[in-house]
Formats: structure tokens, C-alpha cells, sequence
């Protein structure tokens, strides 16, 4: 209560003595728009985050949140590329494999605290110690740090990692090999900084509000699970002057259409995914509400490669006649109508850097492919004319698996006279079944964890954890291998590619766009950043005419 | 009556106990736990979290350990999902909500189940009788999750009087929807059960003889009919309240309460073993409780029921 | 559909009050005498027609898409009879009017079976145990109490993965939580029931337990466990759908009115009404009409009125 009593007053008078430049206020600094007095925010969530704390965390939707509570060392725009955070200059050396970040001196905690050096290395040491038994624990291992595998393993003190402050304004990373990319992964939540004195003090409930101690342009002022939470701006941002938003509110509406009746209904600005097929309609009657943008996501079906799978699968006829018999413009645009891409490769079309490769069969018609489907699949012997082919075609429960699986089933069947027998369950009955491999055909999809085309490509090798087709060649494995340190690796990635799609290692289906509705009155909202990270300090709402 | 209210608590212990063992058994046989994921954790990763959540102890060192707890403590240890929150927060925010619309559902769904079931009997086969099972036999084929879009459609979208979901600390707007959504199945059929059972009643042998008396009909249902008739509207009504405090993840999910329902599905569909524990104790508790208040009922109706 | 319910009921009635033919002629005198019982019998019985045959005159079939309306169902899939669809399409294109033809056959077999499985079990379990007492009667209840708070969605989520999926299985999920609300009531019911002179006569005249509770109690028992069966048809039907969504349940291309209303409502603020109004309205209908089915035999059976 009365850090509560506290933090209005401070804002109060953040006001006050804002106030007498009181025309420049409404304007956008930039832009010169005219700003509206009710500079709040109201989102829709479809789930509760599990965890606002940044090293613990592994959601998307707890990451939105993170995004606005803490600032790392650098940041993105708009359009995803780097910005300083809390660094203002970074620099490597030793062939990119010492980093060492310049932090800026105006950087303070929400209670007034500076940021320092410190509280980087402490967070970072906390994201990698086994005590903190975070999840994302791999994701320090991932940066190549100096020790980070061995502290994850239990094997060395956390306090040995590699990073160190040199004082309070100067964070030197060491890593074991040189990664020119390191400066964008200190993005990412794990690696934001920690404030020591406020973990200690209140343990694991150290996020709730009135405990939370947070660097970023908000502060979380209330929460209630699966209700609402919101993040009211926070004075002692060292930016909050280029602030505009007051207050943002996430409330959690787990039904899609219900969502949608609530943006109508006035009570959301902002609400994304529409429910699937809704786009078109909305588009057509609210031209400046309703958006789409790309979303690094791919959509697949998985082939059984392993012997408890269909025999016929091993049959690289079969797995090209089922994956060319399917109409991906059906799906996309009949079915999903969320302005998806009908996918022939795995990694998303829009993934920075990514040489988009010539597969052949996505050039043709739907006709031509359904014609050398049915040879195909006539050569194999199975089918239609051939031996009967029926298939356990298994998903987890969604309207739009199942509608997508409906759809194909019967797209085998009347093409082909492949029969499916569809099957569905709940999430975690799912990836189990799936992870035994107790299917013929499996719905799968994969989300970029970063904008490189290896975060897709690398599912395809033999030993990843999430290749549950267990599609394997030794080709791919080595290409995947050598892409790590490669000079220029997209080479490999388009190669890869090909070999997917020569082999039918799986059915790309589509890939992902993130469809939404949002107030006109709202700028500022990123549309071409792919891995859809919006930071509410670049929002403001305009003054309506 | 004491005799029975102190072998029943002592009962209970038991029961629970068989309650949290089976509980424990079948959470740990269900495929995938709460930290199964489309990608899966490195095995050192895992290890930890494990370690951390005492998952890698055996079975009877975590049913022990967890049992331990909750009676030494009163702590119903992390919610193995929730990363910030432990299970008693938990259940201290979600199951006030629930509650609170709970119980007014309740309130709502006896007062105007119990009123139109009588008013139907007494007019047998009258037009109040065909009114009364035409509203009750309607009220229970719109299901809650069709009743729930439909009230937000025209209370928020088109009138704009509530608010189309949330619960501010249950503050009168909110609490509307919900208790609409969530008693007019359960007034349905309490109106129906009553129907029956005053027909029944009404047509017993005492019955006959106090009207056959000229005692005035008003008092002959509300002095000897009610009564009688309210028992099996009351066996009703035990399981009925537990059911709708786990029954209402429907009104959870369309009004984003935040209730406890919503809290138990999903901590089975997340393998959140710590939440789905805690809520199935509290569920024991309450059920144990109902159902003896209910066999408390009993004796009160009719004075000849022995246990 | 119809008559294997009234032969199930009819068995059931059979066993319990032999006391010869003619009281229970009379109550099926009784019965038909009723107006509304008899017209909802014939609903019952125009529904289950409908369930068999009803795909004859269909013109698709359940499974298959329309590609030509796939995509544009709201300005295109309304009912028609030129292209076949009597109901229109559902939101892939699928012919309704076949949807529903199926969806009844399954959600009709889940509301009988689910209630028969809780009419006999439930009432036989709580009269047992209110008529025996003492303790049996008080471990019986707490058994009781323990499977009303288990989280049942683990115990479905085993049932599929230890036992696979079939239609069997899915008449064992309902079946399992179905009766522990009507074992309640009949014990309460019991309890009051067993005190009661004609009881305490038999219990001198020696008759033994268990007879006394086939002839004695259930019989008096039957008027609360009919209306508490027309209430559990429709619980079922809809909780079908939720036992599906785990993935014990029907599976695609099949469906169930639970499954088709569901799909229908979160349509329904679109305007493709048709989609939620003809399931919706196959089950309203058999639920009156098991409603009046249910008052009927009520009144026919009560014991009071012999």
C-alpha cells in the first residue's frame, strides 16, 4: 500500500512539473500529432503468463510484459533492428569473442536505484544457476558464455560465468567461440538485468506487485490471475520524458470470438489472433482496423520415418504424392483466411536473410501436382488401384487442427483413395504420443526462437529433440553442422532446404501471420517486425478530430 | 446430531488421505508432466527444475513430504506452472470469486427453481404447469457456452449496460453475467425435482387428509407438503454446489473471473500438480461438508432418519 | 432408439415389483392415457427414425466437402434444397443435414446409455447403502464423496491412453461419473423411505434385505430417479462433447449435437445461424420429449396412486 501511496505520488508530481510546457505535451515529439488526454492502453491476452520474472521466464505472452517492465542491454525498433537499451556502445574483440557494453549513467530501477554492471552479471548468473532451475537455462548455454554449460551441469559456481562487471558502467562477456551475433541476443529476457536486494528480500513472489523492482519504461501495478494485469509508466525510466502511454492494461480473454465481441464492444484496442476465418470479412469492413503481418511460425505435417510409422511412408513416392496432393491455397485461403502462405519449405518466407529456394513443385499448379500425386502414388503401388492405405492422421485438440486435418483427410482421400483416421488429444497426451512416434502422420508447427533460418533448419537434423518424424539424412546434419561457423551459411540453409523437399522429409503447409485488430487511434504499432516484439513505450494515442 | 458431526469429521480424515494418495497416482500415471514441451528441455535443465520441485524424489517421499506439509504447515507447496504464485495464493484469489458467484447462482437458481417447481405441482397440468416446465426444460438446453456469448452480445455489444468480462473484486456489474449464465441450468432442474417430488407428495395419504379436513391449501404446502418434498431437492443440492464451483471453467473462460474452475481444468491440462492437489483437497473438504450439512437436512425433515 | 428404452425401463420394472401383471398393465394403461407422454414418445420415435434412416434421403454424405462453398458457407451455405444441403454447411463446407442425421445417432445413444448406467447403478448403489446404514452405508458414501472430487479429467485422459479409443470407451467415461449424483439421491430418498410402515412390516414378516430393496424401495424410489434421468439425458449429451475434446470421444469426420452446437455457437455472432438452429433444435425437441416421457411415467408408476 504504501509503495502504492508512494508511486502515485511520484507520478503526481512527474505531472506537476511537466506541466508548464502544457502545449508541447499533447503534441508527439516527433510526429507533431495531436495527443489524446486518455493515454491508455487495453490489450487482449489469450492466456495467463506463467512467470513475469525475466531469467525464469520461457512465453511469448510473458515476454510482451517482460519487454515493458525491464530493458536489456540493447533493443529493437520497429522493424527489429538493434537499439541501444541500457548500453550505449558495445564492442568485440578477440575475434567476436569478448564483448564489452558501455551502460548508460541515467539508467535507474523503478525505486530509484541506478543500473549497473552489476545487476547484469547477477542476472545473468541467476538465469544460469541450477538453483534458480530455470527453464531457459540453455538459452545462457546457447551464447556460447565461458562456463555456462559446466554451471547449468552443477559442475562450476554460477560466480564463474563469463561475464564480469569491469565497473559500474562497463559488462565484459567472454565467450567460447566467436558469435557475431551476440550483441542481439542480449534481447532476449534471460539476459536483462536483476535487482539483487529485491529477490532476496521477497523470494519467489518478488514479481508481484508492490515487490516488483523493474528497470524498464513500466512499472506492474496490478495483477490478477487469468483477469487483468496493468503497468502504469515509470518515472524513474531514464527515457520516460519520450513516454507517452500512462497506463497499459492486458486483460486475459481466453475465447477468440468473445475477444473480438469485447473490441467491438469498445473495452480492447488491441486484440490479436482473430478467430480463424474472420480476416477477410473484417477487412472489408474495417480497412483500418484489421491487419495482418508475417509471424515466424511454420505449420507442417510430419511423416512417421521411424517402423512403428506406416511402411508406405518410407516410400519417398507416397510422402511426395500425400504432400503434393494437398491444396495449400485451399487451407490457406478457404480455410484460415488469415492471409497465411501456402508453404512448399519449412523455414518462413520472411526470415531475415533467408535465400528463399527454388522448390520445384511449389511453382506448378495445384492440377499439375494432383496429377503427378496420383502417378506417384499409382508407381507405389498403394491407393486408389493399389493396395489400401489408410493413415492415423493425429492432432491436438484445436478448431483449426482439426479443420485443417478434416480438410487434407479429404484431399487424400478423393485424390488418392488414401484413408485417414483422425485422431485428437489434449496438448500434453499429444506431444507424448507424438514424442513415441505413435502416428503416421503428426500436425506439428515450429516458432523462430530467433530471426535466423537455423532456428527452423536445425529441427530437421537427426538428433533435435522436437524432430518427432525422426526425419534423418546425413547430408543435412553435416550442412547443419558446418552453418554454425560457416562465413555464409544461407548457402547451406538453401541447400538443406532442397533436400527436404527432394526427399519429402515433411509437408510444409503454411507459414504463419499474426492477424489483428487494433483502434485507429493507436500508433505507433510495429508492422514489419516479424518476431512481433512491441514495446508500449513506442505506442501513444492520438487525439480523435 | 454432535455424534454424527464428530464421527463424520473423523471419517474425513481417511478419506481425504485416500483421496490425495489417489490423486498423486493418477497424476503421475497421466502421460506428460508439467514440464513436457513441444521443445524439449536439455536433460541438465530438466534435472534441476526437477530437483527443485523434489520430482526426483520417489513417489512416497513426495506424498510424504507433500502430506507433511499441508498438515504441519498448512502449505500446499509452488504451483509448478505459475512460477510466481504458490498454490495457497492461488486458491486465495480464484476461490472467492468462485464463491461469490457461486453461491449467488445458488441463491438465485433455489429461490426461483423451489417457487416455480411448487407453483407447477399445485397447479398440475394448468397453464402455470406447462409455463413452468416450458422455462425449465428451455433453460436447460441452452448450455452455459452458448448462454454466455449470447449475454455478451446483447448486454456489452448492443445495449452496452455490463461489461463483458472481468470481476474488479466482484463488484455488481461483473457479477451479473455470470450468476444469469451459471443458475439458469441448475434452477432448471431444481425446478423440476421439486415439480415432481411435491406431486408426489401431494398425493400421499396425509396429505389427502388435511385437505380432506378444509385445512386452506396455502397452509396445508406450507405447513406439511414442503417439507417432505424438499428432500430430494436437498440430495440435489450437496453435489450440486460442489459441482459448480469446479463446473464454472465455462463462466470462467467467457467472463475472465478468475475463479477456481478455471484454475482446475487448466492445471490438469498443464500437469500443474501442485494447484491440481490443492484444489482437489479443498474439493474433498467441501464435498465431505456438503454432504454431511445435507445428512444434517435429513434429520431435520424427517426426524425418524437414523444414520 | 425409443423402444430400447422403454423395454430397458420396462425390464427393470419387471424385476423390481412382482406383484403381478395387472399393476403393471395398469400403469401402462396409465401411461397412454397420458396425452403429452404419448406425443412425447412419438417425437422420440420420429427422432430416432430420423438418427436410422435419415441419411437415406440425405445428399451428401457427413465426410464430404463442398469445395465450391468451402470458403464462402456465410453468403453460400444457408439451406437449400438446389444443391442438396436441407440444413446447409457447417464452417467446412460439410452438408449439415448429414451432420445432424449422425450427430443424433450418437448424441441419443450417449443420453440414453449415460442415464440407463445411472438409473441402475446409482440406484441400486445408494439404496443399498441407505436401507443397510451403519457403516456399510458410511463407507459406501465416502467412496462416493471421493470420486465426486478426483479430478476426473485424469481419470478420462488414462481411460484413453491405457485403453485406446472406441465408442465403448466413451460409454464408460459418462458412465463413471454419471451416477454418484443419483446414488445421493436415492440414498437420501432410502433413508426416509426405510422407515416407513410397509418397510418395517416386511422386515417382521422376514422377507430378506435385499428383497425388501428390489421390491420395496426402488419401486418407491422410481418417481425422483425418472425425473432425475430426463435431467442427466441432456448432461450427458453435452458432456460427450467434453470427454471429445480430451480426445476419449467421437472423432472427426464423426460428430454429436454437443460437438455441433459448440461448433455452431462460436459461429453464430456471424450470421450463419442455420449452424447452431438446426442442432439446437433436434435437441430441444428430444428433450421435451423425454421430458414428457419422463412426467408420464412418473405419474403412471407412483405407487400412491394404485
Amino acid at each position: 500500500m504504501n509503495i502504492k501511496t508512494a508511486f502515485a505520488l511520484t507520478l503526481t508530481a512527474a505531472f506537476l512539473s511537466t506541466t508548464a510546457p502544457l502545449l508541447a505535451e499533447t503534441m508527439h515529439p516527433v510526429t507533431g500529432e495531436k495527443l489524446s488526454d486518455n493515454q491508455t492502453l487495453t490489450y487482449r491476452l489469450l492466456d495467463q503468463f506463467p512467470t513475469l520474472d525475466p531469467q525464469l521466464n520461457e512465453e511469448t505472452s510473458g515476454f510482451h510484459v517482460i519487454r515493458d517492465l525491464f530493458e536489456g542491454l540493447l533493443s529493437q525498433d520497429e522493424n527489429g533492428n538493434l537499439i541501444p537499451g541500457v548500453a550505449t556502445e558495445w564492442a568485440a574483440s578477440n575475434g567476436n569473442t569478448t564483448w564489452t557494453f558501455t551502460l548508460r549513467e541515467d539508467a535507474k530501477w523503478s525505486n530509484g536505484d541506478p543500473v549497473t554492471a552489476g545487476d547484469f552479471v547477477y542476472g545473468w548468473q541467476r538465469a544460469a544457476d541450477p538453483a534458480t532451475a530455470s527453464p531457459y537455462a540453455w538459452y545462457v548455454e546457447l551464447t556460447s558464455m565461458v562456463n555456462a554449460a559446466e554451471i547449468i551441469a552443477g559442475d562450476m559456481d554460477p560466480s564463474t560465468l563469463g561475464v564480469k562487471a569491469l565497473d559500474d558502467y562497463t559488462l565484459e562477456v567472454s565467450l567460447t567461440q566467436p558469435l557475431p551475433y551476440f550483441p542481439a541476443m542480449t534481447t532476449y529476457g534471460t539476459l536483462f538485468p536483476a535487482h539483487q536486494a529485491t529477490i532476496e528480500e521477497h523470494g519467489s513472489e518478488w514479481t508481484a506487485p508492490g515487490n516488483i523492482v523493474s528497470n524498464g519504461a513500466f512499472v506492474l501495478t496490478e495483477l490478477k490471475l487469468n483477469e487483468f494485469h496493468t503497468r502504469e509508466k515509470n518515472p524513474m525510466y531514464w527515457d520516460a520524458d519520450n513516454v507517452i502511454l500512462e497506463k497499459v492494461t492486458g486483460l486475459i480473454i481466453n475465447d477468440a470470438n468473445q475477444a473480438l465481441t469485447r473490441y467491438f464492444a469498445g473495452e480492447l484496442d488491441y486484440m490479436d489472433d482473430l478467430p480463424p476465418g474472420r480476416l477477410p470479412s473484417l477487412q472489408a469492413d474495417y480497412p483500418d482496423e484489421a491487419f495482418v503481418v508475417p509471424r515466424l511460425c511454420s505449420y507442417y505435417y510430419a511423416f512417421n520415418h521411424t517402423d512403428t510409422g506406416h511402411p508406405a511412408l518410407q516410400d519417398e513416392r507416397v510422402r511426395e504424392a500425400l504432400s503434393m496432393s494437398i491444396d495449400r491455397d485451399v487451407i490457406t485461403q478457404n480455410v484460415l483466411k488469415g492471409g497465411q502462405l501456402a508453404a512448399y519449405n519449412f523455414t518462413h518466407a520472411a526470415t531475415a536473410g533467408f535465400e528463399m529456394p527454388e522448390i520445384e513443385y511449389g511453382t506448378w499448379s495445384q492440377a499439375e501436382r494432383d496429377a503427378k500425386a496420383k502417378e506417384l502414388m499409382a508407381d507405389a503401388g498403394w491407393g486408389t488401384g493399389g493396395e489400401p492405405l489408410n493413415l492415423k492422421l493425429i492432432y491436438n485438440t484445436s478448431e483449426s487442427h482439426k479443420a485443417i486435418a478434416t480438410v487434407v483427410s479429404q484431399m487424400w482421400r478423393q485424390k488418392l483413395g488414401v484413408t485417414t483416421e483422425l485422431a485428437n488429444f489434449e496438448w500434453k497426451t499429444y506431444l507424448e504420443i507424438r514424442g513415441n512416434q505413435e502416428f503416421d502422420i503428426g500436425r506439428s508447427a515450429w516458432c523462430g526462437d530467433y530471426n535466423e533460418a537455423s532456428t527452423f533448419l536445425d529441427l530437421v537434423t537427426t538428433t533435435h529433440g522436437a524432430n518427432d518424424g525422426k526425419y534423418s539424412n546425413a547430408r543435412v546434419d553435416e550442412l547443419m553442422a558446418a552453418s554454425k561457423t560457416a562465413e555464409n551459411p544461407q548457402e547451406m540453409y538453401t541447400e538443406v532446404e532442397q533436400i527436404l523437399a527432394d526427399e519429402m522429409g515433411i509437408a510444409p503447409i503454411y507459414h504463419y501471420t499474426q492477424s489483428f485488430m487494433k483502434k485507429p487511434d493507436i500508433k505507433g504499432w510495429p508492422l514489419n517486425n516479424v518476431e512481433n516484439n512491441w514495446y508500449s513505450k513506442n505506442h501513444y494515442r492520438v487525439a480523435s478530430e | 446430531m454432535i455424534n454424527l458431526i464428530l464421527r463424520r469429521l473423523f471419517v474425513a480424515i481417511p478419506t481425504l488421505l485416500i483421496l490425495i494418495i489417489a490423486t498423486f497416482l493418477l497424476m503421475y500415471a497421466a502421460p506428460g508432466g508439467p514440464f513436457t514441451t513441444e521443445r524439449p528441455l536439455p536433460p541438465e535443465v530438466l534435472a534441476n527444475i526437477e530437483a527443485k520441485y523434489g520430482l526426483d524424489q520417489p513417489l512416497y517421499v513426495q506424498i510424504t513430504r507433500y502430506i507433511t506439509n499441508v498438515v504441519t504447515q498448512f502449505d500446499f507447496g509452488p504451483s509448478f506452472i505459475y512460477k510466481d504464485q504458490d498454490v495457497n495464493d492461488i486458491i486465495a484469489q480464484g476461490f472467492p470469486v468462485t464463491l461469490t458467484y457461486g453461491v449467488w447462482s445458488f441463491v438465485v437458481a433455489v429461490i426461483v427453481g423451489v417457487t416455480l417447481g411448487v407453483a407447477a405441482a399445485v397447479y398440475h397440468n394448468s397453464w402455470l404447469d406447462y409455463l413452468a416446465v416450458g422455462v425449465s426444460v428451455g433453460a436447460q438446453v441452452l448450455p452455459n457456452f452458448v448462454m454466455a456469448p449470447i449475454l455478451v452480445l446483447i448486454f456489452t455489444l448492443w445495449l452496452g449496460w455490463l461489461p463483458g468480462g472481468g470481476w474488479q473484486g466482484g463488484s455488481w456489474p461483473y457479477v451479473i453475467m455470470p450468476v444469469i449464465a451459471l443458475s439458469t441450468s441448475f434452477m432448471a432442474s431444481i425446478a423440476r425435482i421439486t415439480r415432481s417430488s411435491m406431486l408426489e407428495v401431494l398425493n400421499a395419504n396425509f396429505i389427502r387428509t388435511a385437505r380432506a379436513k378444509g385445512l386452506p391449501m396455502r397452509r396445508v404446502i406450507f405447513r406439511h407438503a414442503l417439507k417432505p418434498a424438499m428432500l430430494p431437492v436437498i440430495s440435489y443440492l450437496g453435489p450440486t454446489f460442489v459441482g459448480m464451483i469446479t463446473g464454472s471453467v465455462v463462466i470462467d473462460v467467457y467472463f475472465s473471473t478468475g475463479g477456481i474452475g478455471q484454475f482446475f481444468v487448466n492445471s490438469a491440462l498443464n500437469r500443474d500438480y501442485g494447484v491440481m492437489m490443492g484444489i482437489t483437497i479443498l474439493m474433498g473438504v467441501l464435498t465431505v461438508l456438503l454432504n454431511l450439512m445435507v445428512d444434517i437436512l435429513y434429520a431435520w425433515i424427517d426426524p425418524k432418519i437414523r444414520y | 432408439m425409443v423402444l430400447v428404452t422403454g423395454n430397458a425401463t420396462a425390464e427393470a420394472l419387471r424385476e423390481a415389483p412382482v406383484k403381478g401383471r395387472s399393476l403393471w398393465q395398469d400403469a401402462r394403461a396409465r401411461f397412454f392415457r397420458n396425452r403429452a407422454a404419448v406425443g412425447g414418445l412419438i417425437v422420440l420415435a420420429l427422432v430416432s427414425l430420423f438418427a436410422i434412416f435419415g441419411q437415406s434421403f440425405a445428399a451428401w454424405s457427413n465426410e464430404d466437402i463442398d469445395w465450391a462453398l468451402l470458403g464462402n458457407v456465410e453468403t453460400q451455405g444457408m439451406p437449400s434444397f438446389a444443391n442438396g444441403h436441407y440444413f446447409g454447411v457447417d464452417e467446412l463446407g460439410r452438408d449439415l443435414y448429414a451432420r445432424v442425421v449422425q450427430g443424433t445417432q450418437v448424441s441419443l445413444m450417449v443420453g440414453v446409455i449415460g442415464a440407463l448406467i445411472a438409473v441402475f447403478f446409482g440406484t441400486l448403489y445408494g439404496a443399498i447403502a441407505g436401507y443397510v446404514g451403519g457403516r456399510v452405508d458410511s463407507i459406501m458414501m465416502r467412496f462416493v464423496d471421493i470420486l465426486m472430487a478426483i479430478p476426473y479429467m485424469f481419470v478420462l485422459i488414462l481411460l484413453l491412453v491405457v485403453f485406446g479409443r472406441s465408442l465403448f470407451m466413451l460409454f464408460v467415461g459418462i458412465g463413471l461419473f454419471s451416477w454418484m449424483d443419483m446414488s445421493r439421491i436415492a440414498r437420501g430418498q432410502t433413508l426416509s423411505i426405510k422407515n416407513k410402515e410397509f418397510v418395517e412390516a416386511a422386515i417382521a414378516t422376514g422377507v430378506p434385505t435385499f428383497t425388501i430393496i428390489l421390491r420395496h424401495i426402488v419401486p418407491n424410489l422410481l418417481g425422483v430417479v425418472i425425473v432425475y434421468a430426463t435431467l442427466l439425458v441432456p448432461n450427458m449429451i453435452l458432456y460427450e462433447s467434453f470427454i471429445s475434446f480430451l480426445g476419449l470421444g467421437v472423432q472427426e469426420p464423426n460428430t454429436s449435437w454437443g460437438a455441433l452446437i459448440n461448433d455452431g455457437a462460436s459461429q453464430m455472432q456471424y450470421g450463419t445461424l442455420w449452424q447452431i438452429g438446426f442442432p439446437l433444435f433436434f435437441f430441444v425437441v428430444t428433450l421435451f420429449a423425454f421430458f414428457f416421457v419422463g412426467d408420464g411415467l412418473r405419474d403412471a408408476l407412483d405407487p400412491k396412486d394404485r
